[in-house]
């Protein structure tokens, strides 16, 4: 690991373009769990941090618990979009270190951005798994209240929340709410993709200039729907945030350990008023963007398998077993609470009502509209106007 | 009772300071709004008087600034964003209508956005391109959004802080060639009983035809009025004021008396907010009208150069043009 600045070498280069493997395939991350399972106590990153977590065994055993259930219950959801009962399915399998070990190390007053990505993250903020499958069937929009939760709603228009998170950072920092050990911070989630667009980069000028106590989170999972690294970036991304004054680093995200340090540390920098930082968790989206595209049409087979042998889950099983952490039993009790859980939730999306049609008028305004009042008593006149209707 | 004679511009400052002195949550964020007080000068000396904390200085990224007041609106401040001219405003058009407009209709009331964006729009100033557009309609068509128009001093004052301290995100488009006209201001009218932000007002009386204006046009409107009185003819002028919604209460009473209606907007004419009059007083007074309801607009090209524009603005000819061939019908 190279020590120095943060965002790495700042050697001049010639103006040829990169390859994808220099530009993408930059072998230096933060690890603490090779995909082997073997513990790699600390590390130093490019930044000249010591990374390392401390966790009891209880605490190893509950990330376990918590990444197998999160990808149940993400198989469940297309499972069911391929059944017909949800419009589509933004899949996160291969991500579920990269957020919950990030989601695990948001404290309780942090707050959070997500894209629609984020359903891992949100069973970390202790979210009902069923919220965001309201939006993908349709009957709602996402029914959490972002507030109580900490976890604002998904944003489907790439990177735009990332301006919202640095606005309420720049909201806490006005709220002399940095600076201690209970100061709160922010972490904005989006793609690689996301990172070609001006609101990210807006959003990088704004946190820089002022400061703001947050974490950009890029989940780097090589492809924005069918576009691999290479039409995003000619640099990693992670170096990105040197030209906007605050440090980058690189973290395997398919390591829940290292993600969980690194997201840990920033957090912590930035509510005590250090700014803000950019991690890149290098990680692989396992299956499709959604369930609408088909990934064999632009990623070849062997990248797939190449991935595979880097699973995060079958990692930390392995971590498990080789320390004697956890042993036959415990895997087959969290399988079986996977299966329950699933389970349940597929009777409850199967349960979902649609709404009554005249609540597409609510919530439009705060205060109202004398027109759309108007509108809305039209529409209900003329739904009551069909006899027998159950409208 | 404290009646000053304040240009439009001091009239929108000084309302902005009470905003301000009235509510530490309000913020006041945009490009050059501080040290300088913005290019207008319509913020001029409250940086000095309240901080940057509360009047920031924004790097100059038009989304960036709608954006993080979209964040700082959830956590319950009350941004007020200078956009610094119309033309400017595209960049940040998708946090505005994809973002600021949802927020509270995808959280199911659960999030309000109070936020209110300021827009110097129109043209007269024979500024170059890009400053001197009127793009109310792409808001106005947005549901979620909030459009209104102040024309004078004293709404200028009333309205911008009733913008402030409604939960309605509301974009505020503010007449740049009426900056420095000036009019009584009463600095003591209560907010609450003054006109609501969301009402249109006749602001002269006629019984011949009905001229429907907002903004800019409404001065416009009102010297058309009194060179038609010179010929026997009352206009009566009516301020729409809210473009969004459209306060039509007030249009429909009077087209029903007068019989005529002129929709007068500086917006080019195709798919504008005169098109939307046309179609709403046509189906409620169409037993009313004595002739078809007619426009008078900026023509449906970009914004001309501005050695042109007086000739591509409505002005009084065209509206009385307008009037004549109304009743020529």
């Amino acid at each position: 690991m190279a020590k120095g600045d943060p965002g790495g070498t700042t050697r001049s280069r010639r103006a040829a373009p990169r390859s994808r493997k220099s530009a993408a395939g930059n072998p230096e991350l933060v690890q603490l769990l090779t995909p082997e399972g073997e513990r790699i106590e600390s590390v130093i990153g490019p930044d000249g941090i010591e990374y390392r977590v401390d966790f009891t065994d209880e605490e190893y055993r509950g990330l376990y618990r918590d990444l197998v259930l999160v990808r149940k219950l993400d198989a469940e959801a297309t499972a069911l979009q391929r059944q017909g009962e949800l419009g589509i399915w933004a899949s996160l399998l291969g991500q579920e270190a990269a957020q919950v070990g990030s989601g695990r190390a948001l404290r309780t007053q942090d707050m959070a951005f997500p894209t629609y990505r984020e359903h891992g993250v949100l069973y970390c903020r202790g979210i009902d798994p069923i919220m965001p499958l309201g939006l993908f069937r349709g009957v709602d929009q996402g029914g959490w209240d972002p507030n109580e939760f900490k976890f604002n709603m998904y944003t489907i228009v790439i990177g735009a929340q990332t301006l919202h998170a640095t606005g309420y950072a720049m909201g806490i920092t006005m709220d002399g709410k940095t600076g201690t050990d209970d100061g709160e911070a922010v972490i904005a989630y989006f793609g690689d993709g996301a990172t070609s667009q001006g609101d990210v980069n807006e959003a990088f000028v704004w946190a820089g200039v002022f400061n703001a106590p947050m974490v950009f989170f890029c989940q780097n999972n090589q492809y924005a729907i069918s576009e691999p690294l290479e039409r995003q970036t000619r640099i990693p991304l992670y170096q990105r945030a040197a030209g906007f004054g605050f440090p980058g680093i690189r973290v395997d995200g398919n390591d829940v350990l290292a993600t969980y340090a690194v997201t840990r540390t920033a957090l912590d920098n930035a509510r005590h008023g250090q700014g803000p930082s950019l991690i890149e968790a290098y990680t692989y989206r396992m299956g499709a963007h959604t369930t609408s595209d088909d990934p064999t049409r632009y990623r070849i087979a062997s990248e797939v398998e190449a991935w595979q042998a880097k699973d995060p889950i079958a990692r930390v099983k392995a971590f498990l077993e080789k320390q004697q952490i956890a042993g036959a039993d415990f895997f087959a009790e969290v399988d079986e609470q996977a299966r329950r859980e699933s389970v349940h939730l597929r009777e409850r999306v199967l349960a979902m009502p649609n709404p009554e049609p005249v609540t597409m008028f609510d919530h439009v305004y705060p205060n109202g509209s004398p027109l759309l009042d108007e509108q809305r008593t039209q529409f209900s006149r003329y739904m009551e106007s069909f006899e027998g209707s159950a409208h | 009772m404290a009646t000053e004679t304040l240009t439009l511009g001091k009239a929108l400052n000084t309302g902005l300071r009470r905003a301000l002195e009235n509510d530490p949550k309000v913020i006041i964020m945009g490009e050059d709004v501080g040290k300088l007080g913005g290019v207008f000068r319509i913020t001029d000396g409250l940086q000095k008087d309240f901080g940057d904390d509360r009047v920031i200085d924004t790097p100059l990224a038009e989304s960036g600034i709608i954006g993080t007041a979209v964040g700082l609106a959830i956590r319950g401040y009350r941004p007020v964003c200078e956009i610094q001219f119309d033309g400017f405003v595209y960049p940040a058009y998708d946090q505005i209508v994809s973002q600021v407009a949802k927020m509270h209709y995808r959280s199911r009331g659960k999030l309000n956005i109070p936020m209110v964006i300021r827009i110097p729009f129109g043209g007269g100033i024979g500024a170059v391109e890009h400053h001197s557009e009127s793009p109310e309609a792409y808001f106005a068509h947005t549901a979620g959004l909030k459009v209104v128009s102040c024309a004078n001093p004293q709404d200028a004052y009333v309205m911008i802080q009733q913008a402030i301290a409604s939960d309605d995100p509301i974009v505020f488009l503010e007449p740049k060639r009426r900056y420095w006209e000036k009019g009584p201001v009463d600095l003591d009218a209560p907010l609450a009983d003054a006109y609501p932000l969301h009402s249109a007002r006749v602001v002269r009386p006629g019984t011949d035809v009905t001229v429907l204006a907002y903004g800019p046009m409404v001065r416009t409107c009102l010297e058309a009025a009194t060179a038609a009185a010179e010929d026997g003819r009352e206009l009566e002028v009516i301020d729409l004021r809210s473009l969004s919604p459209l306060d039509l209460t007030a249009a429909y009473e009077s087209v029903k008396r007068t019989g005529r209606a002129v929709v007068v907007h500086e917006a080019p004419s195709n798919i504008g907010l005169g098109a939307e009059l046309a179609a709403r007083i046509t189906e409620e007074c169409f037993y009313s009208l004595e002739s078809p309801v007619l426009r008078v607009t900026g023509f449906d090209i970009p914004y001309p150069a501005a050695r042109v524009e007086e000739e591509y603005l409505p002005d009084l000819d065209r509206v009385l043009d307008a009037v004549d061939r109304s009743f020529g019908w």
